[in-house]
């Protein structure tokens, strides 16, 4: 490299109570480069990420910024020398404008007073550079998450980002909003910001990156340049060890599951017609807001039915009307939130598993607690879940969360399992084993409706690949016919290139 | 206990909130046992747990109210109207049984409202039951004119100055309503769904948790509760007293909160609120004893509080960091 570092951590151990999160780690990062930190989940990239942002002290280590030794001692004084962070779930003050959340902690002012107009002047300033055109006085409870997300980057900006840091950034983006940020993030480079950005997703990584640093179990791996690198090389290092993508095995269809027909929820989905098999997979493929995760929840009893009925084991209903009442009929939900929507955090992992079958080993309203724990055990064991006794839910890693909403649901034994979003900020060892405990239930005969956003899921796992598109079921693709190309052809309404995307 | 939802991992011995509050408890009974002989006696501490068992039944309910996220201000307004109801039924001749069920009712009534309000109109319970609060008393007041009743026969006055074995019966009963609440929240899945619904409304609903049927039961438990205290009440006094128990609802919410109940709901244990509540006992009678003036007791009883949910603050902080 003939340019010198502008960020560098050497030596970097940090430890928890029980675990050692980093070990020796190092990382060097070059201005105007994109540098993606790899690894699967618990590998150490949040904590690393956390340490250069000086949201974590080290135990052991030197960072140097600019060619010299710092020790910041907050995120604020790093914030104030040039490095920004963007997490996941965004610091925005939704009942403030566009303009107050930039600007908030830097105002200008006088005295105590705020000097409104340079204020809107300056958040004007920042998103021409961005090429943004959002209107600063908008509150941001009204922008959507894309826009949502480019207050946080402008809000960087402003205060003269030198090397900004970005976890997961399009986990909640459409392939469009994806190509926007990638542009922004081009913009970036060229005015010499230095990006290091965390992400999952393969098909980003090669997009994007220019060099990638990877963990694993906390140790620093390799560094490399993208060019050396290629997917199957990738997941070496990041797992140490030679992985097949599992598909699904040649499981048979069985009868009919489920039968859906002139399904409607005012305003959400319209007309949803199609039949799935025991032992299939549907997948369900659309951009976001196409009313994938709609049909989930009216299928799981949570938005009306107002047209329609859904046949299962020969009943046919016209109404389902609560969670309670879809899980007896044997239709169970894998929600796409696991934090908002799928764990009570504060309560044990045991807890979580047992809540929806509670009433399967209850006499006289007593829950028999032999019988709970061995089912508890059971799944646990099965999806091979890493918890400890009483240990709360909030306190395992993304994967091992998604692992016990999924233990839950099957707990309950329905016959028709609805996952929405199953692998999302789930890392490839996880992912895997989701995919094998899939391939299982069909072997037992489940029906499975996977509602996915990663093409590669969708197309690698369905028999049948469902199409949807403004709360439409437009084409059901059976899995020889579908490419990528025609799904999202199908999904947009329009013949499209994958702006950027590999 | 394997099947309580344990709020704490168990790895090693931890300095818990309950362990805090044992720990003010004892030091609390040390300091007013030096200062006074008549403390540690007896006959004293049979008085402590009869002044209390008012508060610890309507605690009981208020934890289950605390634990699914919610609140309930109309308890004192329910257990003067529940012995006002009763009073009046008594002083006009109804058969005792029937004026007591008569009152048990009307608790249990004022609960159903409370809870129809929260879960289908969807108005905040803090809301909910300050209007409420308002309205209860109200009643109470309209149906007396404002006056208190009298005249009741000798039994009902057992309720709260009679004696089984030696022991108070309000006392007897606070016993028996905190071991049917323990069971209830920890061995049956009632109480499993309770806290789930606190810690996680959402993920409870998707979970097949029957929501608003489980708020309405816990907030008609509430009143069920304070129709008990109100019987203890109606025979304490002799009387109905429309204007009882004034603002005692906040005395409840303190015990509670003292006890380590997150007011944010889903976390929180009935033994922290046992405690909580022996410690409001055992401060007002020792403070009674020490001749300490009713202004005082209040600054003391208030800073007792800050002090304790204070060192729990301060000692979880220092474990995060």
């Amino acid at each position: 490299m003939d340019t010198k570092a502008i960020l560098q951590a050497e030596n970097i151990t940090k430890r928890y109570p029980g675990t050692v999160a980093l070990n020796d780690v190092m990382i060097e990062i070059m201005p105007g480069e994109v540098h993606t930190i790899v690894g699967e989940n618990g590998a150490g990239k949040s904590t690393l990420m956390k340490v250069l942002a000086a949201a974590v002290t080290p135990d052991e280590g030197t960072i140097k910024f600019e060619g010299e030794n710092v020790c910041f001692q907050s995120p604020k004084e790093a914030a104030d020398k040039g490095i920004g962070i963007i997490y996941q779930e965004f610091n925005l003050f939704p009942e403030m404008t566009v303009e107050e959340n930039i600007m908030i902690g830097n105002e200008k002012r006088k005295g105590v007073f705020v000097k409104k107009r340079e204020n809107i002047k300056r958040v004007k300033d920042v998103l021409k550079r961005l090429n943004v055109s959002i209107s600063t006085n908008t509150y941001v409870k009204h922008l959507g998450i894309a826009q949502q997300q480019l207050v946080e980057i402008a809000k960087s900006i402003s205060k003269k980002v030198k090397v900004l840091i970005m976890d997961e950034p399009t986990a909640a983006l459409t392939q469009e909003e994806i190509g926007n940020l990638f542009n922004m993030i081009n913009t970036l480079k060229a005015n010499g910001v230095a990006v290091i950005y965390i992400s999952h997703k393969f098909d980003e990584i090669f997009a994007i990156s220019d060099r990638v640093t990877v963990l694993r179990d906390g140790e620093y791996i390799a560094t490399k340049r993208i060019e050396e690198l290629n997917h199957d090389r990738l997941v070496q290092l990041m797992v140490g060890r030679q992985l097949n993508i599992v598909g699904r095995s040649g499981s048979a269809r069985g009868n009919i599951a489920l039968n859906v027909h002139n399904l409607s929820s005012e305003g959400k989905i319209k007309q949803i017609n199609f039949t799935l098999h025991k032992g299939e997979v549907l997948g369900v493929a659309g951009l976001m807001g196409s009313g994938r995760t709609e049909l989930a929840k009216t299928l799981y009893g949570l938005y009306p039915m107002d047209s329609g009925t859904v046949e299962i084991n020969g009943k046919t209903i016209k109404q389902i009307k609560s969670p309670l009442q879809a899980l007896k009929l044997g239709i169970g939900l894998i929600p796409e939130d696991r934090k908002k929507e799928g764990l009570v955090l504060e309560g044990s992992c045991e807890t979580n598993i047992s809540l929806p079958s509670l009433k399967k080993f209850v006499r006289a309203g007593f829950i028999k607690g032999r019988q709970e724990k061995e089912i508890i055990l059971h799944y646990k064991h099965q999806l091979a879940i890493k918890y400890q006794t009483h240990q709360l839910a909030k306190q395992l890693s993304g994967g091992n969360q998604q692992k016990l909403v999924i233990a839950k649901m099957l707990a309950t034994d329905v016959d028709v399992l609805i996952f929405d979003e199953p692998t999302r900020g789930v890392d490839i060892g996880a992912k895997q084993e989701i995919y094998k405990l899939m391939d299982e239930l069909l072997q037992q005969g489940k029906a499975i409706i996977m509602i996915s956003s990663e093409m590669e899921e969708v197309m690698n796992l369905s028999h049948r690949i469902a199409v949807m598109k403004e709360g439409e079921l437009m084409d059901i693709l059976p899995q020889q016919e579908a490419t990528q190309e025609k799904i999202m052809q199908i999904a947009t309404g329009v013949k499209q290139e994958l702006g950027g995307l590999s | 206990m394997s099947t309580s939802l344990s709020t704490k991992s168990k790895r090693s011995f931890q300095i818990t909130h309950e362990l805090i509050l044992l720990f003010v408890l004892i030091a609390l009974v040390i300091f007013f046992a030096s200062m006074s002989d008549n403390f540690l006696t007896t006959g004293n501490f049979i008085n402590i747990i009869r002044q209390t068992a008012m508060l610890g039944i309507i605690a009981a309910g208020m934890t289950m109210v605390l634990l699914i996220g919610g609140i309930d201000l109309s308890v004192a307004s329910n257990v003067a109207l529940t012995s006002v109801v009763t009073g009046t039924l008594l002083s006009t001749g109804v058969d005792p049984v029937l004026a007591v069920l008569a009152g048990v009712a009307t608790g249990v009534a004022v609960g159903t409202v409370n809870g129809l309000i929260v879960t289908k109109i969807g108005i905040p319970a803090l809301i909910t039951t300050l209007g409420m609060m308002t309205i209860v008393r109200g009643i109470g007041f309209v149906i007396t004119d404002g006056y208190p009743v009298f005249g009741f026969p000798e039994s009902i006055r057992w309720f709260g100055t009679g004696y089984l074995f030696g022991i108070p019966v309000p006392a007897i009963i606070m016993v028996i309503v905190f071991i049917i609440v323990w069971i209830l929240l920890y061995k049956t899945y009632l109480g499993r769904y309770i806290y789930a619904l606190g810690g996680n409304q959402e993920a409870a609903r998707l979970s097949g948790v029957n929501t608003q049927r489980m708020q309405l039961l816990v907030y008609m438990t509430s009143g069920f509760l304070c129709s008990i205290a109100g019987m203890i009440l109606l025979g304490r006094l002799n009387s109905g007293q429309p204007n009882a128990l004034q603002a005692f609802e906040l005395e409840v919410v303190t015990a509670v909160v003292l006890g380590g109940v997150s007011i944010f709901g889903g976390q929180g244990k009935l033994l922290g609120v046992v405690l909580g509540v022996m410690i409001m006992g055992v401060l007002a009678n020792g403070l009674v004893i020490l001749n300490v003036g009713e202004f005082y007791q209040m600054i003391i009883t208030g800073l007792v509080l800050l002090i304790a949910v204070g060192m729990d603050r301060i000692y979880n902080r220092k474990k995060q960091s």
